[in-house]
């Protein structure tokens, strides 16, 4: 089943990057997904974490979700770097992961580092160190909206 | 139609270029390798997304588009990862953050919904 979807994938990915149907080059095009396709099955790197496919209906809606958090945090640490009198509060805190897989861990520590304003700084286990532009940005974090909806997305809803 | 999608796509650049230069700005005024790293992430998502959004309307619906769409995402993958390597190296190098309040001793089950009950198991 994953064989089959990483092969379309991987075959569309090749003309929508190529942009030429000649036969030479569709064919060449199916040859290299037959062999990355093989070669990643015999490295063991088609499981759900190596080609997480059944994420995809999720993350359509978590993606527009994280694309809003950053543009809202975007705008928040903007206007605090211009602001004439700088007044930031830098904070270090500790949250939990309450994601069950080690993906589902690094996807919230990695959400959590692309939003503008906060930082992963460490992972153990399930705590992850945050660096904090502001201290409302920690304390945001340490309520957990961000952590259940994460955990909502590794669930596949 | 096209004076719209010209429009928009300007007024998506402008913002982009703003984006990096409130971040440019940021990186010099604020204190620390920390602060410092909050101000650069603004302009890899907000002035990257937002220029490649305006490049993408110029672009029209074309393979250009499509290819500029797949460096956006390159950016966003990858982005975080080497910030989170860079703040990681910065607290091995004992390089201490100006901090205003250190919450790391804070009891983590005490918190209600963020502290998972059970995770232990």
């Amino acid at each position: 089943m994953r064989v089959i979807s990483l092969s379309v994938v991987l075959y569309l990915f090749w003309l929508a990057l190529s942009g030429y149907f000649k036969p030479f080059l569709l064919i060449a095009g199916l040859l290299s997904t037959v062999a990355v396709v093989l070669v990643a099955r015999r490295m063991r790197l088609l499981d759900s974490e190596g080609h997480p496919a059944h994420l995809l209906p999720a993350a359509s809606t978590y993606w527009p979700w994280l694309l809003w958090e950053i543009i809202k945090a975007g705008w928040s640490v903007t206007k605090a770097v211009l602001r004439p009198t700088l007044a930031i509060s830098p904070t270090l805190t500790r949250v939990v992961a309450s994601q069950r897989t080690p993906a589902g861990i690094v996807t919230y520590a990695n959400s959590i580092t692309l939003t503008p304003g906060t930082i992963t700084t460490g992972v153990k286990d399930t705590v992850l160190t945050v660096h904090a532009f502001e201290r409302g940005g920690a304390i945001d974090l340490e309520e957990g909206g961000m952590d259940a909806r994460v955990t909502r997305f590794e669930r596949g809803a | 139609m096209s004076l719209i999608v010209d429009l928009a796509s300007w007024a998506l650049i402008l913002a982009g270029s703003f984006f990096i230069m409130a971040g440019a700005i940021g990186m010099l005024r604020l204190p620390d390798v920390y602060t410092r790293m909050h101000s650069a992430s603004v302009i890899d998502t907000m002035g990257a997304g937002f220029l490649f959004a305006g490049l993408m309307l110029q672009a029209g619906f074309s393979q250009v588009t499509l290819k500029l769409l797949f460096i956006l995402l390159l950016f966003f993958f990858t982005g975080p990862v080497i910030t989170h390597a860079l703040a990681q190296a910065a607290m091995i190098a004992k390089i201490k953050p100006e901090l205003d309040e250190d919450r790391r001793d804070r009891p983590l089950d005490a918190n209600g919904a963020a502290a998972g009950e059970g995770r232990q198991s």
